[in-house]
C-alpha cells in the first residue's frame, strides 16, 4: 500500500494529503437529496458535519468513500479528490478507496462469527493484505482505539459480548488496522451513553493526529469538543445543502448566517 | 431497623387453585365417560373430542362465574389451544410408538453386519441383514448433499447477494420445483440420463433424483437465512475495503452458518425417506454396493417397500426394524448438524 504523508502545521505526521469533495450532488432515484457541497478537508483535521436529520450528512459521507453506490437506486454528481485524484475517475479500484478512506457506522456492527481479534484484522483479511507482526498490529490497533486495557485478556471472545460503547470502540480499531488516510464516522455515539461517547471522543482527537477525521453527529456540544472545522447542512424540504463552513469555534459563537445560528444555539431542529 | 420481606409469587396458584382446577378436570373426565357411555358414539376420538368439549365449558363456566367473561374467553381459547397442539403431538407420539414397538423385534447385531444377498424373505430374523441399505441410504445422502449443497446455497446467494436480473425467474422456478413430486423427478433422470447416457441403474442415478428434490429445499431455505443477516454487516465488510465476494464468503456466510446447517438438514430431511425415484432408479440390490456409479444400490425406504411387499411375517419384522433403523439415522444426523452448528468459537 502507498501512501502519502504530509506534515500537519502543528509538525505531525499525517498519512495523506487531505481530502476534497467539488460539486457533490447525491440522488436516491428521482429524488436529489444533496445539492453541490464543496468542502476541503486538511489532513489531519477534524471536521464535524452537522445539520438536523434528513439534510443529507451520511449520505454525503458515504458519497466519499463510494459506499453511496451501494443503494441500488443511488446516483451522484461532482468530484472527491484523494491525492490530487478523483476516486470517481473511471478505472479506479473502488477497494481501494475504501481501504484509504475506513468507515465507523452509526449502530456498532462488529462481525458476529469472529473474535475480538479476528475483527480487529478482518479488514487484512477481506483485502489480502499480508502484515508481518499481527499481535503488535492488533495491541496498537486496540491501544488507539481505547480499548486494549478492557479486552487485552479476552481477544478471544465474540465481538457480540462487549457493551455497546466498547463494540462502537472495536469498529473503529477495525477500521484503524488498515491504516485508513481517512477516517469517516456517521453518528459513532448516537446508541451510546455518555461514559462510551466521552471515550470515542478521546479517540478521535487522538486519532487526528495520523489522519483526517470526517465526523457527523447530532451533538452540538460534541462538535465543539472534537472537531476543528464545522459544516452546517440543511435541506428546505428540496435537497440538502452546506449552509455554512468555518473553524468550529466560529461556527458556535459567531455564525455568518442566520440559520445556522437558529440551528446551533437550538431554536430549531 | 428495616426488615427484608419474604418473597412471594403472589400471581402464582395457590393449593386452593390446583386443587379446583384438578377437580375440573375429573369432573370432565367422568362426565366424558359417562355420556359417551350412554350417548351412541364410541371410539378413542369420540372420548377425546367430548372430553376437551367437556373441559373447556367446564373451565370456562368456572372462570365466567368466579371471574367475569374476560376470563371465560381465555379459559376457552386455552383450551382450544391446546387441544390443538395435542392433536399435532398424537399422530407423531404414535408413529414413533408403532415404529418403536414392532421395529424393535427385528433389531439384532446381524442387521448391522450383514445384507439380504444370501437371505429371502421367509428366512429367520438372524439371516441376513440392511447392511446394505444403510449404506446405500447414506451413500444417496451423501451424494445429494455433495451436488445440492454447493448448488443450493450459491442460487441463495444469487439471490440475496447478487440480485441479478434473473433473480425473480430463478426465484419462481425454485419454489415451482420445490412442489415438484419425487416420482416426477426419478421419471425425468430416467428418461434424460439413465436411458439416453449411462443405460444401467446405480446409485448415481438415484442421488441425482434425489438433488432435485433437495435443491429447491436448500436454496429456499437458504435464501431466508441469508435475507437475516443485516445489511450493516455487508456494509461492514464492503466499506473495510473487502470485495463483495470476500466480504460474502467472510463475514456473510459465516454469520448465517447456523442457519445454512439447518438448510442442509431440511434438505436430508427431504429426501432421506424417498422411495418413488429409487424404486426406478437404484435398482434395488441386496447386497452392499460400494460403488455408486455402477450396479444396483439398495436403501432402507427401498428395503422397507420390498419387505413389505415380500409378506411373510419374517419380512414384514425386518420393514419395521428398517423403519427403525432409519427414523434414527435421521435423528442422528439432525443432533450431530445441530450440534456442529452450534459450536461456538472460543
Amino acid at each position: 500500500m502507498t501512501t502519502i504523508d504530509t506534515i500537519s502545521p502543528e509538525g505531525r505526521k499525517v498519512l495523506g494529503t487531505g481530502l476534497e469533495t467539488r460539486a457533490v450532488h447525491a440522488w436516491f432515484g428521482k429524488n436529489h437529496v444533496l445539492s453541490d457541497i464543496n468542502l476541503n478537508f486538511a489532513a489531519g483535521s477534524v471536521t464535524a458535519l452537522i445539520g438536523p436529520s434528513g439534510c443529507g450528512k451520511s449520505t454525503f459521507i458515504r458519497t466519499i468513500n463510494r459506499m453511496h453506490e451501494f443503494i441500488p437506486t443511488a446516483a451522484m454528481a461532482g468530484e472527491v479528490f484523494l491525492d490530487g485524484k478523483d476516486v470517481y475517475a473511471a478505472g479506479t479500484d473502488v477497494t481501494k478507496i475504501r481501504l484509504k478512506i475506513g468507515m465507523v457506522f452509526q449502530k456498532p456492527n462488529p462481525f458476529p462469527s469472529m473474535t475480538i481479534g479476528e475483527n480487529v484484522l478482518s479488514g487484512l483479511k477481506l483485502a489480502q493484505i499480508k502484515v508481518a507482526n499481527k499481535d503488535s498490529l492488533l495491541e496498537e490497533c486496540l491501544t488507539r482505539a481505547g480499548l486494549w486495557k478492557e479486552v487485552k485478556d479476552r481477544l478471544g471472545a465474540h465481538g457480540g459480548s462487549l457493551s455497546g460503547g466498547q463494540q462502537q470502540r472495536l469498529c473503529i480499531a477495525r477500521s484503524l488496522a488498515v491504516s485508513p488516510q481517512v477516517l469517516l464516522m456517521d453518528e459513532p455515539c448516537s446508541a451510546l451513553d455518555p461514559g462510551s461517547t466521552l471515550r470515542i471522543e478521546e479517540t478521535v482527537r487522538q486519532l487526528s493526529e495520523s489522519m483526517t477525521i470526517v465526523i457527523v453527529t447530532h451533538n452540538m456540544q460534541q462538535a465543539a469538543r472534537v472537531s476543528d472545522h464545522t459544516a452546517f447542512f440543511l435541506s428546505d424540504g428540496g435537497p440538502g445543502e452546506m449552509i455554512e463552513t468555518a473553524p468550529t469555534s466560529e461556527i458556535f459563537s459567531r455564525p455568518k448566517d442566520k440559520r445556522t445560528e437558529d440551528y446551533v444555539t437550538g431554536r430549531f431542529g | 431497623m428495616n426488615t427484608i420481606p419474604k418473597p412471594s409469587m403472589p400471581w402464582a396458584a395457590t393449593p386452593k387453585d390446583r386443587l379446583r382446577d384438578l377437580l375440573i378436570l375429573v369432573g370432565a373426565i367422568v362426565f366424558t365417560y359417562v355420556f359417551v357411555g350412554l350417548s351412541p358414539m364410541n371410539g378413542k376420538l369420540a372420548y377425546f373430542f367430548i372430553f376437551f368439549m367437556t373441559y373447556a365449558i367446564f373451565t370456562g363456566t368456572y372462570k365466567g362465574i368466579t371471574r367475569g367473561s374476560a376470563a371465560a374467553k381465555d379459559a376457552v381459547v386455552s383450551s382450544v389451544v391446546v387441544v390443538g397442539a395435542v392433536a399435532t403431538l398424537i399422530p407423531i407420539t404414535s408413529i414413533l410408538a408403532t415404529v418403536i414397538s414392532k421395529g424393535y423385534k427385528g433389531l439384532s447385531i446381524n442387521l448391522f453386519t450383514t445384507d439380504m444377498s444370501l437371505a429371502t424373505a421367509t428366512d429367520p430374523l438372524s439371516n441376513g441383514g440392511l447392511l446394505h441399505a444403510i449404506t446405500g441410504t447414506l451413500t444417496l445422502v451423501g451424494i445429494a448433499l455433495i451436488i445440492s449443497v454447493p448448488l443450493g446455497i450459491l442460487t441463495a446467494l444469487y439471490m440475496t447477494e447478487i440480485k441479478g436480473r434473473f433473480m425473480k425467474p430463478i426465484k419462481f422456478l425454485v419454489q415451482a420445483m420445490s412442489g415438484v413430486p419425487s416420482i416426477v423427478a426419478g421419471l425425468f433422470i430416467l428418461s434424460a440420463v439413465l436411458y439416453p447416457i449411462t443405460k444401467s441403474s446405480s446409485g448415481l442415478m438415484g442421488a441425482l433424483a434425489l438433488s432435485i428434490l433437495m435443491i429447491p429445499t436448500i436454496a429456499r431455505t437458504s435464501e431466508e437465512v441469508l435475507l437475516l443477516i443485516p445489511s450493516e454487516l455487508r456494509e461492514a465488510g464492503v466499506a473495510l475495503g473487502g470485495t463483495q465476494w470476500r466480504t460474502v464468503a467472510m463475514i456473510v456466510v459465516p454469520a448465517a452458518r447456523s442457519g445454512l446447517i439447518t438448510a442442509m438438514i431440511l434438505g436430508v430431511a427431504r429426501i432421506a425417506g424417498e422411495t418413488a425415484p429409487l424404486l426406478l432408479l437404484t435398482g434395488g440390490g441386496d447386497k452392499v454396493n460400494p460403488n455408486p456409479f455402477d450396479g444396483p444400490m439398495g436403501s432402507l425406504p427401498y428395503y422397507i417397500w420390498k419387505s413389505f411387499y415380500a409378506g411373510s411375517e419374517e419380512s414384514i419384522t425386518r420393514a419395521w426394524a428398517g423403519l427403525l433403523v432409519l427414523i434414527v439415522i435421521i435423528l442422528v444426523l439432525f443432533i450431530s448438524a445441530r450440534s456442529l452448528s452450534s459450536r461456538k468459537v472460543k
